[in-house]
């Protein structure tokens, strides 16, 4: 919990006691019915029903006690605050999340940092031998690099996420809670407006899905570079070292990853730029501009990087997209990355809960 | 800037427009598209500013739809005659039958239309499931279709004033000429125009001319809606001799949460706990029947109830094992562990409801407790009776509400004939079409009929764009 932690629940359970008595929005998203099945919500209800909104403002166009009125109802800012807040008073250290999240400079600046220590490592510990952009950073070294820059964030997150899931009674997943949540993930239903048309992010009162796709683009792109470098170190385990052709399942999967991570990311900043600030959470509206900047950064150098391969400008490329992806890794659980796995773990909870109910109805 | 509000004064007045029209809810948003549609240059003079434009549309939530066979969102057939029953059981009677068969025959037309110009629906989900035969829900509600008509208004080139205060509507015999306008507190304009659509709505936020039709206990009245419906159009058309239908004392009330703001306060501040309820006046005595039918069939008279006490107030008292029987209420109910500190807290004489329930729970009978039907469980001896759901008032915390009155609309309205134009003494007036709440008393003279309004504003508001278009054209 934070100092602010009460405050903002209190306002959020405010605008949600309203809601529930009003209810037209119910068919916009996943909050509305959880929000239904309650008449009185416990903090842990209001962090969980934070973390399924998608922030997709279908609720705040279509309210009759939008400001001026003097209800004062603005659904998707207090839910976002919240939002914002369970992330970082749930992973530790606190600070740090503090930091990055509120501050999109400290994002650009550990960027730097992390690609002026990489050229350090390239000058100072340049390896004897070694082909393609091992010729630059060793095997060992990168691993040496990357492991723990992976893991020790890794494990921050896990150790928050599981407090999460027991502060909003997440129970043990079935494989049907899980094919529920990935099918709302994999289809963003919860951007959809319930019709199909989208939500209300940078067109006002206008639907539209643009904001869906980019998302989507965004989240298979990253995949699909993630999933570039997993099968790359499996590969270069089983004596396949970089680098590697273009007909390879590193550059097939990691070449598409990244034009859509660019697309993507290009997109979301323009929406971003479009969309109202005062519906989100305020305060973090530079760290994740700066978020989104990182990740198309690290999908250009990436590319950049790929393009150059031969050339002498590989001994600074690689520093610079190598201090990307270690910044990336770095802030999982620091940065807007966070909510993906917040939001996936609401969305298995929901699951959880909606099952729960059907089977007191059932009882009744 | 939106479109329309760009257009500077000398612009606005200096336009011949085609259709003009006062108002920009549901009736007059149907009118300027259909007008629109069919070539019309169309200005919307909306008294309010932009948050909040639509009246008293942005409140509602639902379209009554008559339909053959499975329609969209709705389930198996509501024919008709059905229809027309239902509309004759609240109504008794009092509504001009050729009128409500062509908007009930019309609805059906409607739905797809609306679809086509952005509105979404929704199944009934919740609370509702009582209506997915005979009632579309709009998904978002009645501000969502209001944003999409705005929108598709928009794109149809239609040009929309906010804080437009119509003052007179001019006509030169039977002819409309201009509108005389006054924009954000400006100076009176004049806004010239072919053909007019007045879609302003009822008279009820205008507390002074309800307390001379109801009396001065109006003053106590909370307003659901919009506080822009003064009637303003309204008066001045009838001041111009147009024929007027409606009962003009009368609106139509419900309770609602006394806690409600004056105005605006909408669908959240309904209450539904009469029926589990020991429902008091200010002096802590009984004076209705709280358990006389379900709720959806009293909720309506019981604005009128609480109206005829004094001071316009009434209490309601429940324990502990009603409170979730209801939907839940916007401001938490006052709460304590005796009926004699809930009274005091209620601003009541304690003990005077103590006895008041006490006698209550000794005239209430053993029984089937049934909350969701008339279970019959009545109380004996008691003056007024309690006929259904009759438990004793016996379990802490006990809690209470405040309940006062709170205005839906005026059934005053202006006379229309089947094509929507407005009537005078010496015949209609031959550029002249009303639409929406202005001219729904011809049809709803008593009572109310879940998501009528929006279909008498949707039929009547196509009409009056489409006779208004083949009038210019």
């Amino acid at each position: 919990m934070s100092l602010e932690t009460p405050a903002l629940i209190q306002e959020a359970r405010r605008q949600l006691e309203i809601c529930n008595a009003c209810r037209y929005c119910e068919g916009f998203c996943a909050v509305f019915p959880a929000m239904m099945r309650n008449k009185m919500f416990a903090d842990g209800d209001i962090s969980h029903m934070a973390n399924l909104c998608h922030n997709c403002r279908g609720c705040y166009y279509s309210c009759q006690y939008a400001p001026p009125h003097e209800f004062q109802l603005n659904l998707p800012a207090a839910l976002a605050e919240v939002r914002q807040d369970s992330w970082e008073s749930h992973v530790w250290p606190q600070g740090i999340g503090r930091l990055f999240h509120n501050h999109g400079v400290a994002i650009m600046a550990l960027i730097v940092l992390a690609t002026t220590a990489l050229m350090w490592v390239a000058l100072n510990l340049r390896p004897a031998e070694g082909d393609g952009f091992y010729a630059y950073i060793g095997h060992n070294v990168m691993v040496a690099i990357f492991a723990p820059a992976f893991l020790l964030p890794l494990l921050a997150l896990f150790v928050g996420l599981r407090r999460y899931w027991r502060d909003t009674g997440g129970r043990r997943a079935t494989v049907s809670d899980l094919r529920g949540a990935f099918w709302s993930v994999a289809k963003m239903r919860n951007l959809s407006g319930g019709h199909g048309e989208g939500c209300n992010f940078e067109k006002e009162d206008r639907y539209s899905n643009a904001r869906r796709w980019a998302h989507q683009a965004v989240l298979v792109g990253f995949l699909l570079c993630f999933a570039a470098t997993s099968v790359a170190s499996i590969m270069h385990t089983f004596g396949m070292p970089a680098p590697y052709p273009l007909f390879s399942p590193p550059k097939l999967l990691g070449i598409p990853g990244g034009i859509l991570l660019v697309l993507g990311t290009i997109e979301m900043a323009r929406l971003k730029l479009k969309a109202d600030p005062t519906l989100g959470a305020r305060r973090v509206w530079g760290g994740e501009m700066a978020f989104v900047v990182l990740l198309g950064l690290t999908g250009a150098t990436g590319l950049i990087l790929y393009a150059a391969t031969g050339t002498a400008a590989v001994a600074w490329l690689l520093p610079l997209h190598l201090g990307t992806v270690l910044t990336l890794f770095l802030l999982l659980p620091f940065s807007k990355m966070v909510h993906g796995f917040f939001r996936l773990a609401a969305l298995i909870i929901e699951e959880q809960k909606k099952k729960f109910m059907r089977e007191v109805v059932t009882a009744d | 800037m939106a479109k329309g509000q760009g257009a500077p004064a000398a612009a606005r007045s200096a336009t011949e427009w085609d259709v003009v029209i006062a108002g920009g809810g549901n009736a007059a948003l149907c009118a300027a598209i259909t007008a629109a549609e069919a070539g019309c240059k169309v200005i919307i003079l909306e008294g309010a500013p932009k948050p909040y434009r639509g009246g008293n549309s942005r409140h509602t939530r639902n379209f009554r739809c008559m339909h053959e066979g499975p329609l969209s969102v709705l389930t198996d057939a509501y024919l008709e005659d059905e229809y027309f029953n239902d509309l004759l059981l609240v109504t008794k009677g009092k509504t001009d039958e050729r009128l409500a068969r062509m908007v009930i025959r019309s609805s059906q037309e409607c739905l797809p239309w609306m679809q086509a110009h952005g509105v979404h629906f929704q199944p009934s989900l919740s609370g509702t499931l009582s209506l997915s035969r005979t009632n579309a829900f709009f998904l978002g509600g009645g501000k969502a279709l209001v944003n999409a008509y705005y929108n598709a208004a928009e794109d149809l080139g239609v040009t929309v004033v906010y804080e437009a205060q119509v003052r007179h509507v001019h006509l030169q015999g039977d002819r409309f000429t201009h509108m005389e306008v006054s924009v954000a507190g400006g100076p009176v304009e004049r806004i010239a125009g072919r053909a007019a659509v007045l879609a302003s709505g009822g008279f009820q936020s205008d507390i002074e001319w309800l307390t001379r039709a109801w009396g001065p206990a109006a003053a106590n009245f909370l307003i659901r809606g919009t506080p822009y419906n003064r009637g303003v159009v309204l008066k001045d058309m009838i001041d111009q001799g147009c024929d007027t239908v409606g009962d003009p004392t009368q609106c139509h009330a419900v309770a609602i949460d006394g806690r409600a703001p004056k105005y605006d306060g909408g669908i959240c501040t309904r209450l539904d706990c009469v029926p589990f309820s020991v429902v008091v006046n200010r002096d802590g005595d009984r004076f209705y029947n709280e358990g006389e039918d379900t709720w959806p069939k009293r909720y309506a008279i019981w604005g009128r109830l609480v109206a005829a006490q004094p001071e316009q107030v009434g209490y309601a008292i429940i324990d502990a094992k009603s409170i979730d029987l209801f939907m839940p209420s916007v401001f938490p109910a006052i709460k304590a562990d005796s009926i004699e500190e809930l009274g005091r807290q209620l601003g009541l004489d304690g003990g005077k409801l103590a006895r008041t329930v006490a006698d209550f729970n000794a005239a209430a009978r053993p029984g089937r407790f049934h909350p969701t039907e008339l279970d019959g469980l009545a109380t004996e001896g008691l003056d007024p009776p309690k006929t259904n759901w009759a438990r004793p008032i016996d379990t802490p915390p006990f809690y209470g509400y405040q309940l006062r009155p709170g205005v839906t609309f005026t059934y005053l309205g202006l006379k229309v004939s089947d094509t929507a134009q407005v009537q005078t003494q010496a015949g209609p007036l031959r550029n002249v079409w009303a639409a929406g709440e202005m001219m729904a008393g011809s049809i709803l003279g008593q009572g109310y009929l879940a998501g009528f309004g929006m279909t008498i504003g949707t039929v009547f508001g196509r009409i009056a764009g489409r006779e208004a278009a083949a009038h210019v054209a």
